[in-house]
C-alpha cells in the first residue's frame, strides 16, 4: 500500500493539471474592454480572412529584407495601432506641403507625408523648407467597416454647408479625386468628378483599401500593385505586398467589431444627456446605419459611432496651415468617439488626444474645441463640477 | 556533417550490439577532485566508453507537456520534443582531447553544430582551444544541460536577451588554477560574431539570437571583425562561483568590395552570473544578469532598443531525500525561478517617457530527481509581457510538465 500511496498521489497531480489547467489561467478581457475581435456573424471563410488579415497586420513586421524603407515611419501595421487602438507619440504621422484645395505643391519633394526613419545607410526625411506641416496621430481602427458601409445620401443629411439651421455648425464633405484602384461604392455622390472621402484626419481617403496601400506605402515604406512608387526614390519598383495580403487586412479592419460602450450607470446615462444637451452631439452624432454591403454581418446595421464623418472648422487653434482634399486648414474630420475610454490602453497609459495627441485629457480635448465647437464648448465650461464628470464618465464609457 | 553523423551512427549501432556484453562499458569517470566551474560543464557530463577506444558518447534528452493560456486564449494541450543533444568526446592524446555537441530542437526543426573544439593543454594556465565553441558570456551558455536545471523553459534572459546556446567558430585560450578552496579561472577567445538581423527582425527588437538565422556564419564572418570574449571566474569551495564576461565586437557589415556603407557600429554585452548553495537549508541559488549595449543609427527606430539588460534567479530547495520506487537517493526540490528582461532600456524622443517592452516572469515548480542525471518536472509559469508603449501587459500562464535526461 506504501509503495501505491505515491502513484496515486502523481495520479492525483497530474489528473488536477489535465482537468484545471484553464483554470489557472489567465481570463479573457471582457469583449467591452478590448477593442479587437471580429463583429459577430461572420462565417468560417470569413474568419478565416480575418485571421490572415489579423496576422498580416499585427505579426507582420517589416525589415529590410522584406521591404522596410528605405524610408519609413513604423515597422508593422500593429506599430501604429496596439491592440486597433488609437496611436501613441512614437508613431505620429506628419504631413506637410498642401495648403489648400489646389493640391500638395511638395509632392516632388517628398510630400504628402514625412518618412523620419531609415534603414542603416539611408538618411530620412525632412520637412522642406516652406513646408507647412500637421501632425496625426494614428486613429484606432474598430468598426471601420460600419463607417466604410454608410451611404453618401446618409452623410450629405447631416451636411449643413450654409448653416440653414443656425446653430452654428456646418459641416461639409471632403469631396476627393479617386485613385485610379478605388472603386466607387454604389450609390455613390459625384459632384465634379470628386466623391465623398471618409476616413482620415481630414477625410480624404474614400475607403479602406485605398487607406490599406496608402499606409503600407507612406507609413512602412512598401510598395504594392495599388501603390508602386517607392518613397525614396520616387520611381515605380517591384510590388513588395502581394494583392491578396492587403485585402485581407482591408477585410480584417472591415470586419473589427464596434467598440462595445461599458458601464452605463446613472452617472453615465446622465452625462450622455449632457453631451446632447451641450451640442456635443450635433456633429459627434451618435446613430447611423450601414447598407447592403458584401458583408452580410455588416449589412443594414444600426450602430453608435458619435461622428458625422464632416469636416467642421474647429478654429485657428487647431490650424496647422496644412490640409487634404478640398478641406480648409482648420477643417477637420469629426472623430468617432467610439472607444474613446480605452485609448489609454493603446497609448501607454495616457491620453493623446485630437488630432495630433496634443490633448492629454477628454476634458483638454473639450477645451481646446474652437470654430464651429465654441458653443459646446463655453456650454461644457458653464456646467457646474458634478455635471462636466458625469459628461467625462459617459465619454470614458464609449 | 554527413561523415560526423554517420560515424556516430556507428558508433551507436557498434554499441547497440555491444549490449550483449555489458562488460564492454565502461562510464567515463567524472573529475571530482576538484572545484569545478561553469567553464568545466562541457566535459563534465556523463560519458559512456565502448570497450577500449578512446572515444565516449553521451547526450541527453528532453520532452515535455504544456497547457499555456494567453489572456483568455489557448492553444491547448501540446506535447514537446524539445531537444535530443548528443555529445561525442575522444582523448586524442593525454592533453589532446576533442569534444563536439549536436543538438537537434524541435524535432528535427533546428539542427546545430553547438561544440565541436579540440583543446591543446600546455599547462593548467595556458590551454589552447579551436573550432566552434560556446562563447563564455554568462553561465547558462557555457552549463546548459537539460538535466541540470529544475525548470522546463530555459530562461528568457539567457536565451533571448543573451543568445544561449552561442556558438561561434574561432580560437583562444583558457586556464584554471587551484589554491586551497579556491579555483581562479580566465577565458579569452575570438570568433565570428554578429550581424545586422540583430536591429533588423521578425521580433522587431533587438534581439542578438537573430544572428543565429545567419547560416554562413560558421564559414564567414559577417563584417571581418572578430568577436571577443572573455570571461573570468571564481569560485570557492564553500560560498559559490562568481563569474564577470563580456562579449563584443562590430555587427554591421560597414564596407563591402571597398567601398564604405556605414560606420562601425558596435555591440557590447556585460554579464554576472553567480550560484551557491546556503548552508544549512542547502539551497542552491543560481542566477545571471546581462547588460547589452548596441550602437543602433539615431535615424533608424527606436523600436530596435540600444540598450537591454536583465536576468533570472532560479531557487532550488531539496525537501526529500529518499528511497521513492526503489530509486535510492532520490531527491524531491521545491523550486522557484524568476525572470526579468527590459528589452529597450530608454525614453521616447517624442515624448520623454519611458519605453516599456518588458518581460517578467514567475515559475515555481517541483522536481523530482530519481537519479542525478534525470530530473521529472512539474512548473506553473506565469508570464507579463509589456509592449513597448507601456500598455496592460498580456498574460500568460499554464502548467508544463516533462523530463530531462542524460543517456
Amino acid at each position: 500500500m506504501k509503495k501505491i500511496r505515491p502513484i496515486l498521489f502523481l495520479s492525483i497531480v497530474a489528473l488536477f493539471c489535465l482537468q484545471a489547467c484553464e483554470t489557472f489561467e489567465p481570463v479573457a478581457l471582457d469583449d467591452s474592454a478590448l477593442l479587437d475581435g471580429p463583429v459577430a456573424g461572420l462565417s468560417a471563410a470569413e474568419h478565416i480572412q480575418f485571421l490572415k488579415g489579423d496576422a498580416s497586420f499585427n505579426n507582420q513586421i517589416f525589415i529590410s529584407s522584406n521591404g522596410l524603407g528605405p524610408l519609413f515611419v513604423a515597422t508593422s501595421c500593429g506599430s501604429c495601432h496596439a491592440g486597433d487602438g488609437k496611436g501613441h507619440p512614437f508613431t505620429t504621422l506628419t504631413r506637410f506641403g498642401q495648403t489648400n484645395e489646389s493640391g500638395n505643391q511638395f509632392l516632388k519633394l517628398g510630400g504628402p507625408q514625412l518618412q523620419h526613419r531609415s534603414v542603416p545607410g539611408f538618411t530620412p526625411e525632412q520637412i522642406p523648407a516652406g513646408a507647412t506641416f500637421s501632425k496625426f496621430t494614428p486613429p484606432a481602427n474598430t468598426g471601420l467597416g460600419f463607417l466604410d458601409a454608410v451611404s453618401d445620401s446618409d452623410i450629405l443629411l447631416f451636411s449643413d454647408p450654409n448653416d440653414l439651421n443656425g446653430d452654428g455648425i456646418s459641416g461639409v464633405p471632403n469631396w476627393v479625386e479617386l485613385k485610379a484602384y478605388v472603386m466607387p461604392r454604389d450609390g455613390s455622390v459625384v459632384q465634379n468628378g470628386k466623391y465623398i472621402g471618409r476616413f482620415g484626419k481630414k477625410a480624404a481617403t474614400y475607403n479602406l483599401l485605398q487607406q490599406t496601400a496608402q499606409a503600407y506605402n507612406q507609413d512602412i515604406g512598401i510598395t504594392s500593385t495599388f501603390e508602386p512608387t517607392d518613397t525614396y526614390t520616387g520611381v515605380e519598383i517591384d510590388p513588395e505586398i502581394s494583392n491578396q495580403e492587403i485585402q485581407d487586412v482591408v477585410f480584417y479592419l472591415k470586419t473589427l467589431k464596434a467598440p462595445i460602450p461599458r458601464q452605463a450607470n446613472t452617472d453615465v446615462l446622465a452625462g450622455k444627456q449632457l453631451f446632447l444637451n451641450v451640442g456635443c452631439g450635433n456633429c459627434h452624432r451618435q446613430e447611423m446605419k450601414t447598407t447592403n454591403t458584401s458583408i452580410q454581418s455588416l449589412s443594414n446595421k444600426v450602430f453608435y459611432p458619435y461622428t458625422d464623418l464632416l469636416l467642421h472648422d474647429m478654429g485657428s487653434g487647431l490650424d496647422d496651415g496644412y490640409t487634404e482634399g478640398s478641406a480648409k486648414t482648420s477643417e477637420w474630420r469629426t472623430p468617432p468617439l467610439w472607444g474613446l475610454g480605452l485609448s489609454k490602453n493603446s497609448q501607454g497609459g495616457k491620453y493623446f488626444l485630437l488630432h495630433d495627441g496634443r490633448a492629454k485629457s477628454i476634458e483638454e480635448a473639450i477645451r481646446l474645441h474652437g470654430g464651429e465647437g465654441t458653443k459646446s464648448k463655453e456650454s461644457f465650461e458653464s456646467l457646474p463640477a458634478g455635471e462636466k464628470k458625469k459628461l467625462i464618465s459617459f465619454l470614458d464609457s464609449l | 556533417m554527413k561523415g560526423f553523423l554517420l560515424s556516430a551512427l556507428v558508433l551507436i549501432t557498434t554499441s547497440l550490439w555491444s549490449q550483449v556484453d555489458s562488460t564492454l562499458f565502461r562510464r567515463a569517470n567524472k573529475d571530482t577532485s576538484k572545484l569545478l566551474l561553469n567553464m568545466d560543464a562541457v566535459y563534465n557530463r556523463p560519458f559512456l566508453s565502448v570497450g577500449k577506444t578512446p572515444v565516449a558518447l553521451g547526450g541527453y534528452v528532453e520532452a515535455n507537456w504544456q497547457h499555456l493560456g494567453t489572456d483568455g486564449l489557448t492553444e491547448g494541450h501540446q506535447f514537446q520534443m524539445k531537444r535530443l543533444t548528443l555529445f561525442v568526446a575522444s582523448g586524442i592524446s593525454r592533453r589532446i582531447k576533442f569534444l563536439s555537441e549536436i543538438e537537434f530542437e524541435g524535432g528535427t526543426k533546428e539542427i546545430n553544430i553547438e561544440f565541436a573544439s579540440i583543446d591543446f593543454e600546455f599547462h593548467p594556465l595556458v590551454n589552447f582551444r579551436g573550432g566552434i565553441m560556446m562563447n563564455p558570456i554568462g553561465a547558462f551558455n557555457q552549463n546548459h544541460d537539460g538535466p541540470k536545471w529544475e525548470f522546463i523553459d530555459r530562461p528568457t534572459s539567457a536565451t533571448q536577451l543573451l543568445p544561449a546556446t552561442w556558438s561561434n567558430v574561432g580560437f583562444g585560450i583558457y586556464g584554471k588554477k587551484y589554491s586551497n578552496n579556491w579555483a581562479y579561472a580566465y577565458e579569452l577567445y575570438l570568433t565570428n560574431g554578429f550581424d545586422d538581423q540583430i536591429i533588423s527582425n521578425a521580433q522587431n527588437k533587438t534581439y542578438l539570437p537573430a544572428t543565429k538565422l545567419n547560416r554562413d556564419r560558421f564559414e564567414e564572418s559577417f563584417n571581418g571583425e572578430p568577436l571577443i570574449t572573455a570571461k573570468i571566474a571564481l569560485r570557492n569551495k564553500k560560498v559559490g562561483e562568481l563569474g564577470v564576461s563580456y562579449m563584443g565586437g562590430v555587427y554591421n557589415k560597414f564596407q563591402m568590395d571597398g567601398l564604405t556603407l556605414d560606420k562601425k557600429r558596435r555591440v557590447d554585452v556585460w554579464a554576472l552570473d553567480f550560484n551557491t548553495v546556503l548552508p544549512f537549508l542547502k539551497t542552491y541559488l543560481v542566477g545571471e544578469w546581462a547588460f547589452v549595449n548596441v550602437d543602433v543609427p539615431d535615424t533608424y527606430t527606436q523600436q530596435y532598443g540600444n540598450k537591454q539588460s536583465g536576468g533570472f534567479l532560479d531557487v532550488v530547495q531539496p525537501v526529500i531525500r529518499r528511497n521513492i520506487f526503489n530509486f535510492n537517493k532520490s531527491v524531491v526540490n521545491v523550486v522557484c525561478r524568476l525572470e526579468y528582461v527590459d528589452w529597450n532600456v530608454g525614453k521616447f524622443k517624442e515624448t520623454g517617457g519611458n519605453i516599456s517592452e518588458d518581460f517578467v516572469s514567475m515559475v515555481p515548480g517541483i522536481s523530482w530527481r530519481p537519479t542525478p542525471l534525470t530530473v521529472l518536472r512539474l512548473n506553473y509559469r506565469y508570464n507579463w509581457t509589456t509592449d513597448i508603449l507601456g500598455n496592460p501587459p498580456s498574460k500568460t500562464a499554464g502548467f508544463q510538465f516533462g523530463f530531462s535526461s542524460y543517456f
